[in-house]
């Protein structure tokens, strides 16, 4: 509160005239963010990245593109950052648009600037895409675990589900038949075990009855634990055996990093909404009669997001690592593809020749990651509403 | 006839209430004990009156507000608004009944959501007692804002904005948001400053003069409850003690838990003895499993009372007591001792 404004006077409702200066969300945000400079450097160069990447798509894409990553000059390989091609020897077609190797070329003589356009919207995409998973099935089970774990699991709930699985697997090994009844069946068994019954007075059951409606364990247990045992896998060499598995592709490589990342974000949301749950304004929204959905999207979400949205900025950053990795192993990006992970790895055998080539690509990644984690720092700094009492 | 007269004028009857909760221990998380929040509560608050319900922190009166509510379910016991029985609704049909019982909190700051608006705030509860958008939505509002004493240009700032005391207002007005006939007040009070105090009482007060409200208010300050309350329930470690007209109770307080909270009264003018309590001397006797709760507190404990607490029972027109010591004949027979003398 700047010192000529007066104090708001104290908590008379009727004589309440608001003195408070008035700042929306946006504002306030804004001006505590500000002060962290290393953020907003961050935030500047992820900007810079975005509009790098976007315009290198458009630049990259194409049958004509004006940057052609895969335009192969043998004459013209190992060039130096800004040297001038050897234009005699050229065709009109293959002398770079900026009439200069503005990063060298490498060893089959291709624009490495061009290859690092088409390679910082791989980054990109693999980030926002790969982390946007991971987020959204963090959230999802975070959210069960958090919201509904209390709630049991009984055993005729894990036999179904176990049904719809063994159904699904063996639709897709070819078994049409036997697997639409197994999944069928275990989609019903699901579904009539969890419309909900009144209880009536006496009902009859069967011992195998008794048997599926004993408690097996509590939402929260099983959600929690496949975490952790996710979290057991060291998850780059599950990604390796999975993409080793898979057909090579860019998609493949942002869902299976995806998939293996999300456990972080469901621990937050978990936790979150584990305190959510307890406060006042909860209570209140459930003594109002308001739905389930309600509650979780309009009370407790909103108030869970931000240390998710700080974890994935960050995860932005390891995936972008990640898919640099996978790719300077060679299973990544397949080859005509240029990402900044197999740039690096292809410039390996010249580092002594042509050192460009290596630390161009090194140098993107460090940036960008570095950029990345500190704009997540800044913004968990922001979003701290302990921090942010000690600012104001 | 007497008895539908009866029935229309009681809004809420509670019979034996109990909540236990679970104590976790261990890897495996067994149950190692269980905390008795809530042993046996029943009482009754006749529509358009308040009971209050007094004791000490964690004897069990939040529990019983939420029970009430249907925020927790109960382990035993029936609670039945308006002569329907509420204990076994499914939450659909809890619908209709959540708009009647609504709860004001004690804590101000963390009873309104930091990310909504005022106006989204009042606005669930007008969605959930159908009016949606539009001209009538903002004259409910205005309305709902005026009768709690705040501005309408309120209704477009958030919780953060404001001071303890207007949070509770704006509390206040969520829970009339929806029109309810009975509003649960779990120590709406003890989080403000002794100033603002005043204000939100007497805000009540009008309110229920206003719109009929029935209250049930709970609360540690017999200074508060006694100007408040039509009837009073004094509440230890899960049990009621004793019930009384506010006024009977403050005459003759008959229960040795109730004169020790109502010695611990501060008074300015006569500093008075310490409070009637046995702490000193008995305060590592452990509870007996079928006396009474309060012995170990009590300066007048006897041998009965380690063999079973008594049931409720009155002694008095409209005043009953759970405790050996007095009968409706003899009276309080401890009042020859060390008591306040009445």
């Amino acid at each position: 509160m700047s010192a000529t404004s007066p104090p708001p006077s104290p908590a008379d409702g009727r004589r309440m005239e608001l003195q408070v200066p008035r700042r929306s969300r946006w504002e306030e945000f804004w001006r505590l963010f500000r002060r962290n400079r290393l953020a907003v450097g961050g935030m500047i160069i992820f900007i810079l990245f975005f509009g790098v990447a976007t315009a290198g798509l458009f630049l990259t894409a194409g049958t004509q593109p004006i940057f052609d990553p895969a335009l192969v000059r043998l004459q013209e390989k190992l060039r130096p950052p800004l040297a001038r091609p050897h234009v005699d020897s050229l065709g009109a077609q293959e002398v770079p648009p900026l009439g200069v190797y503005l990063l060298g070329t490498d060893e089959l003589g291709r624009d490495v600037f061009a290859r690092m356009l088409q390679g910082a919207w791989v980054s990109l995409t693999v980030g926002f895409v790969a982390v946007g998973i991971a987020v959204f099935i963090g959230i999802f089970m975070g959210g069960m675990a958090g919201y509904f774990g209390q709630e049991f699991i009984r055993i005729g709930h894990l036999l179904w589900a176990v049904a719809v699985i063994a159904g699904a697997a063996l639709l897709f090994s070819g078994i049409v038949a036997v697997g639409l009844l197994v999944g069928a069946g275990g989609v019903a068994g699901l579904v009539h075990n969890l419309t909900p019954k009144r209880i009536s007075g006496r009902t009859q059951r069967s011992w195998g009855g008794a048997v599926l409606a004993q408690n097996a364990m509590r939402v929260d247990t099983l959600i929690m634990r496949f975490v952790d045992i996710m979290l057991c896998f060291p998850s780059f060499f599950l990604i390796l055996t999975v993409v080793a598995l898979l057909p090579p592709s860019i998609y493949n490589i942002m869902i299976v990093i995806g998939l293996t990342s999300w456990m972080g974000a469901a621990r937050f949301v978990r936790a979150e909404f584990l305190a959510l749950r307890e406060q006042d304004f909860v209570a209140a929204a459930r003594a109002l009669g308001l739905g389930n959905f309600r509650i979780i999207f309009r009370h407790m979400m909103p108030n869970a997001i931000a240390p998710v949205l700080v974890s994935a900025t960050i995860g932005i950053a390891t995936a972008i690592l990640t898919e640099a990795g996978l790719s300077f192993l060679g299973f990544g990006v397949p080859p005509p593809h240029a990402t900044w992970g197999n740039i690096l790895s292809d410039g390996r055998q010249f580092i002594f020749d042509a050192p460009w080539l290596t630390f161009i690509p090194g140098l993107a990644i460090l940036i960008v990651v570095l950029a990345f984690n500190l704009f997540g720092d800044g913004l968990r700094d922001v979003l701290n509403p302990k921090l942010r009492e000690r600012h104001a | 006839m007497d008895n539908q007269r009866n029935r229309n004028s009681v809004i809420l009857r509670v019979e034996g209430l109990k909540k236990y909760f679970p104590i976790h221990r261990g890897f495996f998380q067994r149950i190692a004990g269980w905390v008795k929040a809530v042993e046996d509560v029943s009482f009754e608050i006749e529509r358009g009156r308040t009971l209050g319900l007094v004791g000490e922190s964690g004897c069990g009166k939040t529990t019983v507000g939420r029970l009430i509510l249907k925020l927790l379910t109960p382990d035993a016991g029936r609670i039945i608004y308006q002569g329907q029985d509420i204990t076994d609704l499914s939450s659909r049909e809890m619908k209709p009944i959540r708009k009647e019982i609504q709860i004001i909190f004690q804590d101000p700051y963390g009873s309104l959501n930091p990310r909504l608006t005022v106006g989204q705030t009042l606005g669930e509860g007008l969605q959930v007692a159908g009016i949606r958008s539009g001209a009538p939505r903002r004259e409910r509002l205005e309305k709902l804002l005026q009768m709690v004493g705040m501005p309408p240009a309120v209704v477009d700032r958030y919780p953060h904005e404001f001071s303890g005391g207007q949070r509770q207002r704006i509390g206040i007005a969520r829970a009339l948001s929806v029109e309810p006939s009975l509003i649960i007040c779990d120590e709406p009070i003890s989080a403000l400053d002794v100033s603002i105090q005043a204000q939100i009482i007497n805000l009540l007060k009008d309110l229920q003069d206003q719109l009929g409200l029935s209250y049930l208010f709970i609360s540690h300050d017999l200074n508060v409850v006694g100007y408040l309350c039509d009837h009073l329930c004094v509440m230890y470690k899960g049990h009621i003690m004793e019930y009384a007209p506010t006024d009977e109770l403050f005459a003759n307080p008959a229960h040795p838990y109730t004169l020790a909270l109502l010695a611990a009264i501060p008074d300015p003018e006569t500093p008075k003895d310490p409070p009637l309590t046995a702490e000193n001397q008995r305060g590592t006797v452990a509870e007996p499993p079928a006396g009474c709760s309060y012995l170990a507190q009590c300066p007048f404990g006897e041998p009965a009372c380690r063999e079973a607490a008594r049931t409720f029972t009155k002694v008095g027109p409209n005043h009953f007591i759970r405790c050996w010591k007095v009968t409706p004949s003899r009276g309080a027979d401890y009042f020859s001792g060390p008591g306040p003398a009445a």
